[in-house]
């Protein structure tokens, strides 16, 4: 997994990259205020949303093409949820409600995300007085993601290429172990970057 | 469990966001003061972790495959807020850079998965381990715990949703809780083999938790404790009185957001739901729920026996990992 993967595009320069996050952040989220507030009533509304949301994509300049294939990835997530409410009398109303509130919310937090890097993102969260412990952990959580998934995939295929037995039990235990081990690999990953981090003069 | 954005009414979102900052400013606030500064990069590296291991897969039946959710993981590692804490991180990570679980939403999937799944499901582990000695009971009292997180997380999963006016409670709860049952037990031996790994190669790990854990922290207790019964209170209890309450809620909600049309389509099969005799289907899986959490009880005590004795007798093929 490369490190770019997480936010390949927010690094990119536009118009919509160059807003301040916070102002970024506080858009999207009164976009999904409006999103979950239109009454089915009003779906022309929805239309102007999408086309609204398009014209944003369009204005940062990201590949849209890699857009709409994140976007149908994550829809199943949505029509997961979805398919619930089919259950129900009246549910088909519900069902296509639900699907065009979240595809559009879905939408919305995609370009969020694509076009504001996360350490800007964290530093709003600064300024809204999130626990500093927290914020040092997402921004450890963020640099360390990829190192981690590179370590359990380089496990996983050195185990694979021990291994022969195919049964089921075999393998719950096998991948059980990967993950313990993994877990002891991440302690002893930590107390390095503490020592290097002491190293360089961090201070809680 | 994921809920994404669009599910959720603002009422709901408000309630489950203010809550959960409730809980996670709690559990920063209590790492903060019980936490050795050299353990605080452990947190951001055991987040990464949680995520990793998220991403390997367990096969199951007919080509599906399950993965870690890691809640109880978690919190018996590093105890029950550092747990909430790493949770509410993965969930944010998850949120903003993967789109995985709404922006809006992001307040109702920490309280589910972070604090009732988490904090709350500790408390059920410490119950059962200060009954159960030795790791057999540790790995038992986990199996068991983490069985419990993943029920109660997505019977309040369901609540939310029901409670939003999106799927009906009769619906959501026991489609719910129906599947996480089974999800549950995946996700108790995955906990289970875990533990037992590390028990094997570093016991000291697991040990330095039942330090820290061996002396409750009785305000921890009460403010986890306060935050759940309010949120199950606020979320399930429209529901649990009994049943046309609850229906005549989302029929209300219904009527406001579809207008009149929907009117008939919404009341007529009402009685078909009560089938007299058998109850509903919410009764029915509320007594699968109750004869699931001793089944599971039972199955946690033979697999922490069989795990414990496999890692005792040190006949482990694990030397390819290392």
């Amino acid at each position: 997994m490369h490190h770019d993967y997480l936010d390949r595009f927010s690094r990119l320069d536009s118009p919509v990259h160059r807003v301040p996050a916070w102002l970024k952040l506080a858009c999207a989220l009164s976009l999904l205020l409006i999103t979950i507030l239109i009454p089915m009533s009003r779906a022309a509304l929805f239309g102007v949303l999408a086309a609204l949301l398009i014209a944003i994509a369009v204005a940062s300049r990201l590949p849209l093409l890699s857009l709409a294939g994140r976007l149908l990835m994550l829809e199943p997530f949505v029509l997961g949820v979805a398919l619930l409410s089919l259950f129900q009398p009246g549910g088909g109303a519900i069902f296509l409600r639900l699907v065009a509130r979240g595809s559009l919310c879905l939408f919305t937090v995609l370009l969020l995300s694509s076009t504001t890097p996360f350490s800007e993102i964290l530093t709003v969260f600064r300024k809204l007085r999130v626990p500093a412990i927290l914020i040092t952990m997402l921004a450890l959580m963020y640099r360390y993601i990829f190192v981690l998934v590179d370590e359990a995939e380089r496990m996983s295929r050195a185990r694979a290429s021990r291994t022969f037995r195919r049964d089921r039990s075999h393998m719950w235990r096998a991948r059980g172990d990967v993950i313990g081990r993994l877990f002891v690999r991440s302690t002893e990953r930590a107390e390095r970057i503490y020592a290097a981090m002491c190293a360089r003069g961090w201070k809680t | 469990m994921h809920i994404p954005d669009g599910f959720l009414d603002t009422k709901t979102a408000a309630v489950t966001m203010g809550l959960a900052a409730a809980g996670v400013g709690w559990a920063a606030h209590s790492v903060r003061k019980t936490l050795p500064p050299r353990k605080v990069p452990l947190l951001g590296v055991t987040a990464a972790f949680i995520f990793a291991a998220q991403m390997l897969n367990f096969p199951i039946a007919g080509g599906t495959s399950g993965h870690l959710l890691g809640g109880m993981l978690a919190a018996v590692l590093l105890g029950p807020s550092a747990g909430v804490l790493v949770l509410a991180s993965v969930l944010i990570i998850q949120c903003l850079l993967f789109a995985d679980g709404g922006l809006l939403a992001l307040g109702a999937n920490i309280f589910n998965m972070g604090i009732v799944g988490t904090a709350g499901a500790y408390g059920i582990y410490w119950l059962v381990r200060r009954r159960a000695k030795g790791l057999q009971g540790q790995l038992m009292a986990a199996a068991f715990a983490s069985w419990c997180a993943v029920v109660i997380a997505s019977t309040s999963c369901a609540a939310q949703l029901a409670l939003s006016g999106t799927v009906r409670w009769g619906i959501a709860f026991p489609a719910m809780a129906g599947v996480h049952m089974l999800i549950g037990v995946g996700e108790a031996i995955i906990t289970t083999l875990v533990l037992a790994t590390i028990a094997a190669t570093r016991p000291d790990l697991l040990r330095e938790e039942a330090r820290a854990a061996g002396a409750p922290r009785y305000r921890g207790v009460i403010v986890y404790g306060l935050l759940i019964a309010i949120g199950l209170a606020l979320l399930i209890s429209p529901f649990a009185s009994p049943w046309p309450d609850g229906l005549e809620r989302v029929a209300g909600k219904l009527d406001f957001m579809g207008k009149a049309a929907l009117h008939p389509l919404v009341r007529a099969p009402l009685p078909d739901y009560v089938i007299p005799g058998i109850g509903s289907p919410v009764v029915a899986t509320a007594l699968a729920g109750a004869i699931g959490t001793i089944v599971m009880f039972v199955f946690a005590v033979i697999l922490a026996r069989v795990v414990t004795r496999r890692t005792m007798a040190g006949d482990r093929e694990s030397a390819a990992v290392r």
